[in-house]
């Protein structure tokens, strides 16, 4: 049997029963990330020896009764923009090349506790800022649905190694949309989990007051499950907010019985495709028929959330990335005259054009005479989207919508009109801005076979509604896989 | 909105950012069909609105200043491009 194309947890219940051992496990994952991801590209740097180390470790501490937990031994891939004390960690970006911290961010730490074995780290966009995983400095990935289209971005390593069925689960990170749309475009199903839930200590920071840290995996079970033991609190977080509603995994019930569901009527507009369109009224209908209230209404504010996203991403990013100087690590340039020249050639050099483009923007609405105008303007409309939010969960358990307007789209088609592709984060960058939580599913397929994803977003800490509604969705379809990993096992 | 030449040489400074002329070309045409774009907001009168930089209200986080970690210098000076005498090593600032 083919243990890659087990869920998570499935592969973790094989493990506790001695069935499979955590060497058989990490073995099975690591021989399919050699056959299969030289098509794909989905990681930067995967770490054999030491994954092997893990493994034994781990065996030993479960053979003991020490490791109970579901996804113990289970192997496990990181974006790169997460630390991890010994292994290279590049954010897809030369400037970080060779970086090797010493020391590990806080959600994958408590995987590791968990006894989860972390395989290698996965491509992405450079810092995260883009939406197709095409800006990294070490290749773009491809999606395994059709490997002439981009697996999305910026966490589409991880979307798309689990779709290639390269790992169980992986974690990503989601700053305007980067767990949700690539899980979307590679029909995985991945949560963006409440500002604060999950420790950001040791991620790389991008704009620090959207990014979170979440799941990506084959269903709805697999990620309550991670983010049950990823969203702790942490004290090195002061943006960490201590809770004891984690238990999400209470949530998985089929039962949508009188849920109140919103569906915005502003998000069916001209630039979805009619495809994704009626994915999403077949998913209402669904949830209709098994008892859940239905009620399309008016959102509002949507258009304004892209414009005051890369405002304030932007101006966040500029911040963040001043740290990289070619003084403490990654990229120094080779020639230079003085230490301001240095600075910035090392800066020139390391950095591609996309998050250049961003420093740059940043920059300028930071700048004395624009702040207002630009900055706390945006600052401003982000308190409305927020109060928008607010006024619709008066109403409603959780809000349904699509993930992005359009399907996976070709390699090389997107970088060339950055506003453009910008607007491909209409439905993921407001939940960010009010920072709620937001889950995206598979919920069809378009013509030319690829997944459509399907989002429910809920109100803050309320991560358990959108686990219940989600659940209730998947259990009417079943996990589809890419033809070629299908045909795999034929 | 138009970008000027001195508008990106000042920008280039702020962002510590050498750009070659075809990139100071194409980041003022970025930039201004970015600006044109957010200019949007405009449209929304928030005259009475709160700038907000957190979704939701947090307080300071205090804490005692314990140190809990070891001195891990040498590792970390192993990511350093150039380091002497156990500190980063950079190009003479003065004379």
């Amino acid at each position: 049997m083919d243990l890659m194309s087990l869920t998570a947890v499935e592969l973790g219940k094989k493990i506790h029963a001695g069935e499979v051992s955590v060497k058989e496990a990490v073995q099975a994952c690591l021989s399919h990330i050699e056959t299969y991801d030289k098509e794909y590209n989905c990681f930067v740097s995967v770490d054999t020896e030491r994954a092997y180390q893990q493994a034994e470790e781990i065996q030993k501490k479960m053979d003991a009764g020490k490791l109970t937990g579901p996804l113990a031994g289970v192997p496990v891939a990181v974006k790169d923009n997460m630390c991890m004390a010994g292994s290279l960690t590049t954010c897809s970006s030369k400037i970080l090349s060779g970086f090797v911290p010493t020391y590990t961010s806080d959600a994958v730490l408590k995987l590791q506790e968990a006894g989860a074995v972390i395989v290698g780290k996965t491509n992405m966009d450079e810092f995260a800022m883009g939406s197709t995983t095409e800006t990294s400095y070490y290749g773009e990935t491809k999606n395994p649905w059709d490997t002439t289209r981009v697996p999305g971005g910026s966490s589409g390593g991880s979307a798309a190694a689990v779709a290639a069925e390269e790992v169980p689960y992986a974690l990503g990170s989601d700053t305007g949309g980067s767990i949700r749309q690539p899980a979307a475009f590679c029909g995985v199903t991945g949560i963006k989990p409440t500002y604060g839930r999950v420790s950001r200590y040791g991620l790389i920071a991008y704009g620090s007051s959207l990014d979170q840290i979440g799941p990506l995996a084959k269903d709805v079970t697999d990620c309550a499950t991670v983010l049950e033991i990823i969203s702790q609190y942490d004290p090195k977080d002061s943006t960490s907010v201590n809770r004891n509603d984690n238990h999400f995994t209470e949530a998985l019930t089929d039962n949508v019985k009188g849920m109140h569901i919103g569906l915005p009527r502003d998000y069916f507009t001209d630039g979805l495709e009619p495809e994704i369109w009626d994915a999403v009224y077949h998913a209402a209908k669904v949830l209709e028929e098994k008892g859940a209230v239905i009620e399309e209404f008016d959102l509002g504010m949507v258009e304004y959330a892209i414009p005051a996203y890369y405002i304030i991403a932007s101006a966040e990013a500029s911040s963040n990335l001043e740290r990289f100087d070619g003084v403490k690590y990654g990229y120094r340039t080779k020639e230079y005259t003085d230490l301001h020249n240095m600075y910035k050639k090392s800066r020139s050099e390391g950095f591609g054009a996309e998050v250049k483009r961003r420093i740059m923007l940043g920059s300028f609405v930071l700048s004395s005479g624009y702040y207002d105008a630009y900055y706390v303007k945006a600052l401003k409309v982000k308190a409305m989207i927020k109060q928008a939010y607010d006024r619709a969960f008066e109403k409603y358990d959780v809000i349904l919508g699509p993930v992005a307007p359009t399907t996976a789209l070709k390699l090389g088609e997107s970088l060339s009109d950055p506003i453009k592709m910008y607007l491909g984060d209409v439905y993921t960058v407001p939940v960010n801005l009010a920072g709620l939580p937001g889950i995206s599913l598979p919920g069809g397929y378009d013509q030319s076979g690829m997944p459509i994803g399907i989002q429910f977003v809920g109100n803050a800490f309320e991560e358990k509604k959108i686990i219940q509604a989600a659940y209730a969705l998947e259990q009417t379809g079943s996990y589809h896989r890419p033809k070629k990993v299908a045909e795999r096992r034929l | 909105m138009t970008i000027t030449d001195e508008t990106i040489d000042y920008v280039g400074i702020l962002a510590k950012l050498e750009l070659s002329e075809e990139e100071k070309q194409q980041a003022k045409k970025d930039m201004s069909e970015m600006l044109d774009y957010v200019s949007k907001l405009n449209e929304l009168d928030t005259e009475h609105v709160e700038a907000m930089s957190h979704a939701f209200p947090y307080n300071n986080v205090f804490r005692e200043d314990v140190v809990t970690n070891q001195n891990d210098r040498e590792n970390l000076l192993k990511n350093a491009p150039e380091q002497k005498d156990g500190c980063y090593k950079v190009p003479k600032t003065f004379d």
